[in-house]
């Protein structure tokens, strides 16, 4: 638990879809949600203390690919700026601990990522060891079918509680304009349809989403003249695992349970959580300590849109929204990188104090 | 001025070499980690949290190469942030360290940077035109010579001053055990007659490609206070970035890098930083860097930088040593060159710097630029507490 001195006063998402036709270096993406996180606080670039995104070079194809997003601020005069090569949820770490050093009162992080612009799946196994398991090519998808394996054999799931994982989420996507699929579905339809990656059926999974999006932090002054109920943050967690999948007990995320330990989840009411397979909310709910009384992932989550390197950036924004419209009181986002989970982030954030 | 204090506690280098085919990508990094732990007489328990920096993963041909690092990092079980701001990176990762102290999340914190340029090609990685952009093609040199022809053109600078400031950061690497190369033979003449390879600049005034890595340990006042050797207080820290290209943008004179260092030295309340600094770590890759950041920093008036360089002033035993450890020039390990600028400010204030040791330093400069010359990180580090404070 931290002195919630720092607060999400606005948040802004791009349409997630399969395939933009934008660069890959996410202008198309940010431009316009900039303008939107910008005024809906009233403020103007000139004002904004400090940014910070999160982005890959891999992703985009091209080294300096977030150079090139920098054109979408039109940092003319120069501006106080960083970037990190994780999902941005990780920048708006930085730029929360920037705001507690005092040097500044406001950032606007963002995320980009255009996944349509390579196979994602054979892009994501250049995260494992280069040396040894890289060059066997186990793609993404594979590595998250061993994980729900193992799950599955160990009685820990079953494919049913997978599959009710993503009917919830895509029903309740559908009152999330922005998500990239939505619908109502039926357990036993979806247990239906064919294996994508035995035991992954395609709902299993993600879907693969060209997306971007920024939020807005300021310190406590600056908070409450920018924004009538600013999301609170109050605790703000993230461990790293081991890259050795060997190595890690994939069925459990320490790393996450770590985190949220330190963060402080207690009378969480609403939970965003950074799943991109069925099985991975499973994992996370269980680390985190989450009851049946919480709220997982209204928006639908990962699983109905999943911008990389925005989408663990959207659960705080989309979890932040629930206090600043009023509807939570206390709520709980969460991030993640790396494959199986490899390494995990928990935001939590309360309304008025 | 931050709500909490941070200080250098240790630092840590490898011997930077083109290949160093001896060690993994992990091999490498924990040379420089375990001497920078050893040097700050801390061991893994104590350190809180890790951030990495490099240049881009293109680099070596591995997307985060953090994520199969962790283990080599000491990171498990602990918070890792992986910074990345093009060349510049290397600073940003001490600054970013420093912050998470200064914001008083965390007490002690591992920063480690490293390039192993021999696992890939930067030049191929440099090359890839993306759709809309143009082209660079040539590499950094062919990139910046322009710039360097502009700065001589706009100063009335003399051809040699290039030369003095190569043979001199040579000369510098040789009295350093870590360097890529240490050519203590060099002279003015000799860099004037090796092969021209992006006019105005010459084989002997470019950086090396080099693998290596560098870590520092940076902890909060109490740990600082208690730490058995000297530290190095961290003064003042500062980022600024611009677009690559806009109309009247000055790429001799960047406004982001005029804009970072007057915030920087009035957060560490220096007005005249030629008086107040003793030492300066500048990120010099191609030799003529030297005047052009020397004038962008504020040290000299515009079109003057030159002249310092040309007296010997940037010299150790000059008003303002610039590079003593030979700099970017003797060694370029590009996501770790930062970072060791950093650090090498960091050993000269904690007198720690050997044969290559400024006499009575007291308050150093460590600087890193990157991209097309747009992104900028700085800090000021000093032998005493920030204010005066012993």
């Amino acid at each position: 638990m931290t002195d919630p001195d720092v607060a999400v006063v606005g948040f802004a998402q791009a349409p997630n879809t399969r395939q933009t036709y934008g660069t890959t270096n996410g202008v198309e993406m940010l431009v316009p949600i900039l303008h939107e996180v910008l005024d809906g606080t009233g403020l103007t670039k000139g004002d904004i203390g400090f940014w910070c995104s999160g982005s890959s070079d891999y992703l985009a194809g091209r080294a300096f690919s977030f150079v090139a997003a920098v054109d979408a601020i039109g940092a003319v005069p120069p501006i106080n700026e960083s970037h990190v090569e994780m999902d941005a949820a990780w920048a708006l770490y930085e730029a929360w601990v920037k705001i507690r050093t005092g040097q500044v009162d406001t950032a606007l992080v963002y995320g980009f990522g255009k996944s349509s612009a390579g196979d994602l799946r054979r892009t994501l196994a250049l995260q494992l060891d280069p040396y040894t398991t890289a060059p066997l090519w186990p793609d993404s998808v594979g590595i998250a079918g061993l994980q729900a394996r193992l799950g599955l054999d160990s009685g820990q799931w079953t494919e049913q509680d997978m599959a009710a994982v993503a009917a919830r989420c895509r029903t309740d996507a559908r009152t999330n304009p922005h998500a990239q699929i939505s619908g109502a579905a039926e357990v036993s339809e979806l247990l239906a349809e064919p294996y994508l990656a035995d035991p992954l059926r395609a709902h299993d999974c993600a879907p693969i989403t060209d997306g971007a999006s920024a939020v807005i932090l300021a310190d406590a002054d600056r908070a409450r003249e920018l924004c009538a109920r600013p999301a609170w943050i109050t605790g703000l967690e993230h461990r790293m695992e081991s890259g050795n999948l060997g190595a890690r007990e994939l069925t459990t995320s320490p790393s996450t349970a770590g985190a949220a330990r330190a963060a402080g989840t207690d009378g969480v009411e609403v939970a965003e959580l950074h799943a991109p397979f069925t099985h991975q909310e499973l994992v996370l709910r269980e680390a985190i300590g989450l009851g049946d009384e919480v709220r997982i992932s209204p928006s639908g989550g990962a699983l109905c849109a999943n911008p990389m390197f925005a989408a663990g950036l959207t659960r705080i924004g989309e979890a932040a929204r629930r206090i600043m419209d009023g509807s939570a009181r206390r709520v709980l986002a969460h991030a993640t990188s790396g494959p199986a989970l490899q390494q995990n982030l928990v935001c939590t954030m309360e309304g008025h104090r | 001025m931050s709500k909490h204090l941070a200080a250098v506690l240790g630092t840590g280098q490898t011997h930077h070499a083109s290949r160093r085919t001896d060690v993994s990508m992990g091999g490498l990094c924990r040379e420089a980690i375990d001497r920078a732990m050893a040097d700050a007489g801390l061991d893994w328990p104590d350190i809180d949290a890790v951030v990495l920096g490099k240049a881009p993963d293109l680099f070596e041909g591995v997307m985060m190469p953090e994520l199969p690092l962790a283990d080599a990092l000491g990171a498990t079980g602990k918070p890792l942030i992986r910074v990345h701001t093009a060349g510049s990176v290397g600073g940003s990762t001490g600054n970013v360290a420093a912050s998470l102290i200064e914001g008083g999340v965390h007490k002690r914190v591992l920063a480690v940077a490293f390039e192993k340029q021999s696992e890939s090609n930067a030049m191929w990685a440099l090359s890839i035109t993306p759709p809309f952009h143009m082209p660079v093609g040539a590499g950094a040199g062919g990139y910046f010579a322009p710039h360097v022809r502009s700065y001589i053109r706009r100063s009335g600078a003399p051809d040699h001053i290039g030369a003095v400031v190569a043979a001199k950061d040579r000369r510098n690497g040789s009295r350093n055990p870590w360097a890529h190369l240490r050519q203590s033979d060099l002279s003015v003449e000799s860099v004037l007659s090796s092969q021209m390879l992006w006019d105005p600049i010459r084989y002997d005034e470019t950086c090396p490609s080099s693998d290596g890595a560098c870590a520092v340990v940076l902890g909060d006042e109490d740990t600082a206070d208690g730490s058995p050797g000297s530290v190095a207080w961290v003064h003042a820290t500062s980022m600024r970035t611009e677009p690559t290209t806009y109309a009247g943008r000055d790429q001799v004179n960047p406004q982001a890098g005029r804009e970072a260092a007057a915030a920087l030295w009035k957060q560490a309340g220096i007005t005249d930083p030629l008086s107040e600094i003793d030492t300066a770590e500048i990120y010099v890759p191609f030799s003529w860097f030297e005047p052009m950041w020397l004038e962008n920093l504020g040290f000299a008036q515009e079109g003057t930088g030159w002249k310092l360089t040309e007296a010997g002033e940037t010299g150790i035993g000059g008003r303002l040593p610039v590079n003593p450890s030979g700099g970017v020039l003797s060694s370029n390990p590009i996501g770790a060159s930062g970072l060791l600028r950093f650090a090498e400010a960091a050993m000269q204030v904690m007198h720690r710097a050997g044969e290559h040791q400024v006499p009575g330093a007291r308050t150093a400069l460590g600087h890193a630029y990157g991209g097309g010359s747009q992104y900028f990180s700085m800090w000021i580090v000093g032998t005493d507490k920030p204010g005066g404070r012993r």
